[in-house]
């Protein structure tokens, strides 16, 4: 072997060698195009959901997998179901017993014949147009969450589905009246429901409902004060989250959805339980009550029993007091 | 019965939207409406992976849980499918739905967002028969004739498998044990509560 040949072969064996120590992890590599690769356990994991790239307009699609649907379920079908039922039925019940124990709340010094004016034709308005909304849109609403356990059984499947989008066309569109009325109710009473030291004592002394004391009020006592908030904050709070469901993924992704579901089907539900205790006192509750939004005009003693430092705001105006614009 | 599944084997997808096509192509999916889509996890990264997902046809199905109108049914074959008579768009089973499966005709959303729609496993509604306007509804009953999905027929690499669960099951675990490598079903533990060892 010359020199020249014994250097090709060595050469040679170099460059095999070369290539084989440089070949090798590489095919390693690529047997296993596993590792880098994402994984769903580990996806779910990070972010309890998987988004990617999609070539969709609705860019909501591109979000392939989002567990959590299953415990918005469970809100739905359960708990929403119970929290939604007790508080309901749980204040029916309360009412029952009461009005069987308490009886109807009668005007002690009977009727004097002479009225004031409580509340005027303006406020008035206002206050049944938000009534009758917040009615059809608790019957409609509670359709939603119920509808198919109660009232689905005792119909065909056809006329459940009518009702049920007769319902939700009345739940969508009155929200409109509702939101509308809500914000006037807020406005047009705020002066006389800012919490007070009159409240307290009110408060201490049982409302006058509960014992047989009438703690003195001005136009609004802290009882109605209560409603009043649960109104405008509870309002609030199912407008809001109303809307959310109405105009879903403008700035929410579906848990931003679901969230607005949880909090809208139980502000609802403890809203309702509310209204049927306001219901009450402004009708079988006490005598003389209902007056005040039907007509407008309560008896003087009724007033001087539950509102007694109103009236007196009220008699001091003189001979204008019955047209004139309620004091604040 | 069979119990019908899909399983994408994300590992063989690349992303042709070949399903997508095919679907919308075989039921004349209205504009807007997806029934099956494509996705791609880091895209243009290492690992990237694109998945094809419609229904999974769930087992206990939380959209027909949630339901205000109780619209859906399971049929023989584990098909989850609706009624669209009785669906009045309030868009709860999207809520639920783990995998974004219902599409409303209509996304301004105001007072109705229309019938939703979803992939029906190639099973039409609830009328078995391929009518107009079942076709109108829910597009065509390829199960009716002894078909399958067609998206799964029309998959370029065979990444998207339709079928019987046990039956897709079986050709996916013995892909991985010959090539030594999968990603998984995806989505199998969420819909069916069962995995796939990959
Ligand atoms: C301000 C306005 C309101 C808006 C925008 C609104 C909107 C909605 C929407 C979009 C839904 C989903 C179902 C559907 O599409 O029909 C819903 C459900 C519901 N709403 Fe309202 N709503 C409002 C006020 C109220 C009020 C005042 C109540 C009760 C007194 C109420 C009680 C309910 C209930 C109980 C449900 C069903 C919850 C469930 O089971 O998922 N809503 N609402
Ligand atoms: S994937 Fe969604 S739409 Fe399909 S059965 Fe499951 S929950 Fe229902
Ligand atoms: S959108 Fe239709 S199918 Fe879906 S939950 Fe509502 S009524 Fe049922």
């Amino acid at each position: 072997m010359t020199l020249h040949t014994r250097i090709r072969t060595i050469l040679g064996v170099f460059a095999i060698a070369f290539a084989v120590a440089f070949v090798t992890p590489a095919t390693a590599q690529s047997v296993n195009p596993q590792q880098q690769s994402v994984k769903e356990d580990q996806l779910l994991r990070e972010l309890n959901k998987i988004t990617g790239r999609c070539t969709l307009p609705n860019q909501t699609a591109c979000t392939i997998e989002q567990p959590v649907g299953r415990d918005w379920r469970e809100f739905h079908q359960v708990t929403l179901r119970w929290i939604a039922a007790i508080s309901i039925v749980g204040v029916l019940a309360l009412l029952v017993v009461f009005y069987l124990t308490r009886g109807m709340v009668k005007i002690e010094s009977g009727r004097s014949g002479r009225t004031v004016t409580r509340f005027n034709g303006y406020e008035r308005f206002v206050h049944w147009m938000t009534a009758t909304c917040f009615i059809i849109l608790a019957l409609s609403g509670l359709n939603i969450t119920f509808g198919k356990a109660l009232l689905l059984p005792i119909m065909s499947p056809e006329a459940f589905t009518a009702i049920s989008q007769w319902g939700k066309y009345f739940h969508n569109y009155l929200s409109f009246p509702f939101t509308i009325g809500t914000v006037m109710i807020f406005l047009m009473w705020i002066g006389g429901n800012i919490p007070n030291k009159t409240d307290v004592e009110w408060v201490k002394r049982g409302g006058g409902i509960v014992g047989k004391d009438h703690p003195p009020a001005y136009r609004f006592n802290g009882g109605q004060k209560m409603i009043y908030w649960i109104v405008v904050l509870g309002g609030a709070a199912v407008a809001i989250s109303g809307y959310i469901l109405m105009f879903p993924f403008y700035g929410t992704t579906v848990s931003g959805v679901q969230l607005a579901q949880i909090v809208h089907g139980i502000v609802a539900a403890l809203f309702i339980a509310a209204m049927l205790g306001h219901i009450y006192i402004g009708t079988i509750g006490m005598e003389g009550a209902f007056e005040a939004m039907g007509s407008g005009e309560v008896d003087v003693n009724w007033a001087k029993e539950h509102h007694k430092l109103w009236l007196e705001e009220e008699m001091g105006k003189g001979s204008s007091r019955a047209k004139a614009q309620p004091a604040e | 019965m069979a119990r019908m599944k899909f399983l994408c084997d994300a590992d063989r997808c690349i992303e042709c939207n070949a399903c997508v096509t095919a679907c919308k192509n075989e039921h004349e999916v209205p504009w807007g409406i997806n029934r099956r889509r494509v996705v791609t996890i880091n895209d243009g990264q290492p690992g990237e992976r694109s998945v094809s997902m419609a229904c999974m046809h769930c087992t206990d199905a939380p959209c027909a849980a949630v339901c205000p109108v109780n619209c859906f049914f399971t049929t023989a074959d584990g098909v989850v499918l609706h009624s669209k008579d009785l669906c009045i768009g309030c868009g709860y089973c999207f809520y639920a739905c783990p995998f974004g499966a219902p599409q409303y005709p209509r996304v301004g959303n105001f007072g109705s967002r229309g019938k939703m729609d979803k992939c029906t496993f190639c099973a039409g509604g609830p009328n078995p028969e391929n009518t107009a306007a079942n076709y109108a509804q829910y597009g065509t009953n390829r199960l009716a004739e002894g078909k399958l999905p067609l998206c799964a027929e029309m998959c370029s690499t065979k990444s998207l498998l339709a079928g019987d669960g046990d039956i897709i099951a079986k050709i996916y675990k013995e892909r991985v044990a010959k090539r030594g490598y999968g990603s998984g079903a995806w989505g199998w533990k969420t819909a069916y509560r069962e995995t796939i060892a990959g």
